[in-house]
């Protein structure tokens, strides 16, 4: 990082939101012509710092440089302005207006009010052309492919003044042949001397596109290296927080209750699967039983506990649940199978944030039990007094509106929803995400203490640490489909990573 | 003065609070400038006044807004009720009168009349419910589909004509009186009830409420969110079909084109006024027949003012968006030192009713 000024440098950046350290001192800095890959997996950093770069949010400390000078950006539109661009993963353009305008639309060429169309269609088309794609721009954006669309929303990013240009998980929603045409676009700007960010989880295309790898952890940095030197499985222990030649702490806790599993099968699906979600799977699991997923964001991880709750219905393979076959796939079915799932996106998918602490806990409860056998309300503040306890939630009161609470305490008033219903099984997709490490360490207990009262559970994290302190049995996933299952000694960081990797390096 | 304190703290958090205060200030401007305004007679055992006449005449639209709250709350809408009231009436003047050429009787038993206005209304509702749960299409759309169609519904079953309905006993639904009050009153009070109850003792209130805030957080909590919403658009549909009854029997005649004309921006309004959100989730049954008597006392008092006809709507929408900015948090911190005079003044006033109450050293102080 000698020889001149970076294009881009910036410095012990730290950013925090009530709870939370999103950033804490993190450099980054990116060299023109490069591609500079950003890696992390949820809540490590990655979308923050880019938000501190576009002018989204402001760091609390720490300074950004654009060629030496030092730069401030007030808004995203100022941040272009600056010569910083960003392209969304999702691509917010509109279909229905046509790909001049979308390039454009705010920014329109006009004499005495009214748009200068021929200027318009024939700019579009040389921001295009850089790109190398021709199109009619004329016509509307929705009927072009996402590839396209992709291409539009960095033709619009891309103003002549952009020296920087960011890309978040710009390939999640691409086919592999439009991934390939992503990428010559990129190298063709590299050329002209841009410096691209590139935010993705997919390891393949890290290593065939990007430069360097800058790793962010738990809202720290972890390192930047040269791709070249840095080997995947290397890769892979950075991003998940493990050093390969520290195994040994495997967890007391786990063997402790390993003795509490049953031989009573609660789950058994065979070849359970869903086109373009996850591919077919088998899976038991036991009460008593604490089962892993192992696997980077995207991997398919979540896209299989959708199956095991119903929200998709699969499209091959069968599911017993207690040795019946489902049928109908709907969470109510599940539920009322005794299932919870705690989800991934809790504030998408989990809160209902303009009710209360007592409602949001007996909401999963009042459904399973129908409409019409309301619970009475004592009884409502009963069970929410209870779990407030139980779990530790800190509200000032079970009529608290959920939205009100932080992140941790959040995430404790869905467990107690789950709770409530005295599940049988419980699926865990991400419960400890974006919580401080006191929480972090409560729901790691309960996970365990709910198995030896003869829970089966299916627990999710982006951490490797804590799935390997928590299961008993640990699946791994890669690219949507599951590659192995580990089993009791088997359960260490070595192999999961590994097969992560993908095993090319063994 | 604790617990007048926590009365305070209560009317500040409640929804009820800004509707009633419209409602209030309507009234009190009529009690300055039309005292007669609350004279309540007695003729013939019944009470008649310019009070029993909102009642009475705001009945139609206090169900329709009823049935348009759940609706809303779930964060939809429906624009078909207006259409769904002339299609109850149609139905039932067709029934009554069909054949019967102008003589007091009827061509099919009554109970059977309100059964099958009450059925194709509900049906209606069923059929919008089905739309916006089962095919997915957008509420403002689904419903404007019977908004538009419903009208020429109601046009085929009068055959284009305006049906007049001699039948005398059907004329008591809409005029009659029932323990000195007009009937009208007992039925919203009786659809009131049904809901407060569906909602407040039942789950479903819980449940319309969490797919308004969030339907993805409320299908992973098991909540059969596509039920719950065809459920309000058919109870929607059945409040229309009620309001039809009303309406029709109140002008004795069914008429496709203009029966419940615009009603259904009205019941979007009453509930707007009752403090329920266009989003959807809170919602409050109280409040929208607060707003829907905001409405017609409105509407009333504007017409005995004697305010000419041409600038009638003027005064009306003026008089709305002030009820409406009243409510909003942003608009009265915008202005507060003009609401704050407002409320000292109220202040100084309840404080000085207070110590004439209570001479017993109970003391005024803040």
């Amino acid at each position: 990082m000698a020889e001149s000024a970076p294009l881009l440098r910036m410095k012990k950046i730290t950013k925090t939101f009530p709870g939370v350290t999103a950033l804490s001192d993190v450099d980054f800095d990116l060299r023109r012509g490069e591609v500079h890959a950003l890696m992390g997996e949820n809540g490590a950093g990655k979308s923050t710092l880019i938000k501190v770069l576009t002018g989204v949010e402001r760091q609390d400390m720490g300074r950004i440089e654009l060629e030496g000078k030092p730069v401030l950006a007030k808004n995203p539109h100022h941040a272009q302005e600056l010569g910083i661009s960003t392209v969304y993963q999702e691509i917010n353009l509109c279909p229905n207006l046509s790909v001049a305008e979308n390039i454009f639309i705010g920014r329109e060429p006009s004499r005495f009010g009214a748009i200068k169309w021929r200027m318009v269609n024939a700019r579009a088309e040389q921001a295009l052309d850089r790109l190398d794609v021709r199109v009619d721009v004329t016509q509307s954006l929705g009927s072009y492919s996402v590839a396209i669309q992709q291409m539009v929303a960095i033709a619009r990013a891309l103003d002549i003044s952009a020296r920087v240009l960011v890309l978040d998980e710009p390939t999640s929603s691409l086919a592999a042949n439009e991934v390939e045409k992503l990428f010559q676009v990129m190298r063709k700007l590299k050329e002209e001397g841009l410096g691209i960010v590139f935010i993705t989880h997919f390891l393949d295309q890290t290593y065939e596109i990007s430069d360097r790898i800058t790793v962010l952890r738990h809202g720290e940095l972890v390192g930047c290296y040269e791709t070249a030197l840095l080997p995947r499985l290397e890769l892979v222990s950075k991003i998940v927080g493990k050093e390969l030649d520290n195994l040994d702490d495997v967890s007391q806790l786990r063997n402790s209750s390993a003795k509490h599993v049953s031989t009573e099968t609660l789950v058994q699906a065979r070849g359970l699967g869903r086109k373009g979600s996850v591919k077919p799977f088998d899976l038991d699991l036991n009460a008593g039983e604490v089962l892993g997923f192992a696997g980077l964001l995207g991997s398919g991880r979540t896209e299989a506990t959708r199956l095991l709750f119903g929200i998709d219905s699969p499209d091959s393979g069968t599911l017993m649940i207690d040795g019946e076959e489902v049928r109908r796939f709907s969470p109510l079915q599940f539920i009322r199978r005794g299932v919870g799932l705690c989800p991934e996106d809790r504030n998408a998918d989990g809160l209902v944030d303009d009710l209360t602490v007592r409602e949001n806990i007996v909401l999963a409860l009042q459904s399973s039990r129908g409409w019409l056998r309301h619970i009475p309300r004592r009884q409502q503040y009963e069970i929410a007094d209870k779990y407030i306890e139980a779990l530790d939630i800190a509200t000032p009161s079970a009529d608290q509106t959920v939205k009100n609470l932080s992140g941790g305490n959040k995430q404790k008033v869905i467990l107690a929803r789950w709770l409530a219903t005295d599940p049988r099984i419980l699926i865990l997709d991400e419960p400890t995400r974006g919580i401080d490490i006191g929480t972090k360490t409560e729901i790691q207990k309960l996970v365990i203490s709910l198995a030896e009262e003869g829970k089966a559970i299916v627990f999710i994290s982006s951490e490797l640490d804590e799935v390997i302190r928590c299961s008993h049995r640990v699946k791994v996933l890669r690219e949507r489909e599951v590659v192995t299952e580990l089993v009791g000694d088997e359960v260490e960081e070595g192999r999961i990573m590994r097969a992560i990797a993908g095993g090319w390096e063994q | 003065m604790n617990l007048l304190k926590e009365l305070r703290e209560r009317a500040g958090n409640s929804k009820l609070t800004w509707p009633l205060v419209a409602l209030l200030t309507i009234m009190l401007f009529n009690l300055f400038y039309r005292p007669e305004f609350f004279s309540i007679e007695v003729k013939e055992g019944h009470l008649f006044g310019s009070l029993i006449d909102i009642l009475n005449r705001g009945a139609p639209l206090m169900l329709l807004s009823l049935g348009m709250t759940l609706v809303i709350a779930t964060g939809g809408i429906d624009l078909s009720v207006g259409p769904v009231v002339a299609i109850a009436g149609a139905t039932a003047a067709y029934l009554i009168g069909h054949g019967t050429h102008g003589q007091d009787i009827t061509n099919t038993p009554l109970p059977l009349v309100i059964l099958a206005a009450l059925l194709i209304a509900t049906a209606g509702g069923l059929w919008n419910g089905l739309l916006v749960s089962r095919v997915g299409l957008q509420p403002i759309i689904a419903t404007l589909i019977l908004m538009t169609a419903g009208r020429g519904i109601a046009q085929l079953i009068t055959e284009g004509q305006i049906l007049t309905v001699y039948y005398s006993p059907y004329h008591y639904i809409g005029l009659g009186h029932l323990l000195a009050l007009p009937f009208t009153v007992f039925v919203v009070a009786a659809v009131f009830l049904l809901f407060w109850f569906l909602t407040r003792r039942t789950a479903l209130g819980l449940f319309i409420e969490s797919i308004g805030v969030n339907d993805s957080a409320s299908f992973y909590s098991g909540i059969s969110e596509k039920n719950v919403k065809l459920l309000v658009y058919t109870l929607s549909g059945f409040c229309a079909g009620i309001a039809g009854l009303i309406v029709s029997s109140e002008i004795k005649s069914a008429d496709a084109n203009n029966a419940g004309l615009w009603f259904e921006l009205d019941a979007i309004l009453a509930v707007v006024l009752g403090g329920t959100s266009l989003d959807g989730g809170r919602f409050s049954l109280a409040g929208s027949i607060l707003g829907a008597l905001i409405i017609q006392s409105l509407t009333t008092t504007i017409y005995s003012v004697g305010v000419p006809p041409e600038v009638i709507m003027v005064v009306k929408a003026m008089v709305i968006m002030a009820v409406i900015l009243l409510q909003s948090k942003r608009f009265r911190q915008a202005f507060k030192p003009i609401i704050g005079a407002f409320l000292s003044l109220t202040r100084r006033g309840r404080s000085l009713l207070r110590t004439t109450r209570l001479p017993s050293g109970e003391s005024a102080s803040e």
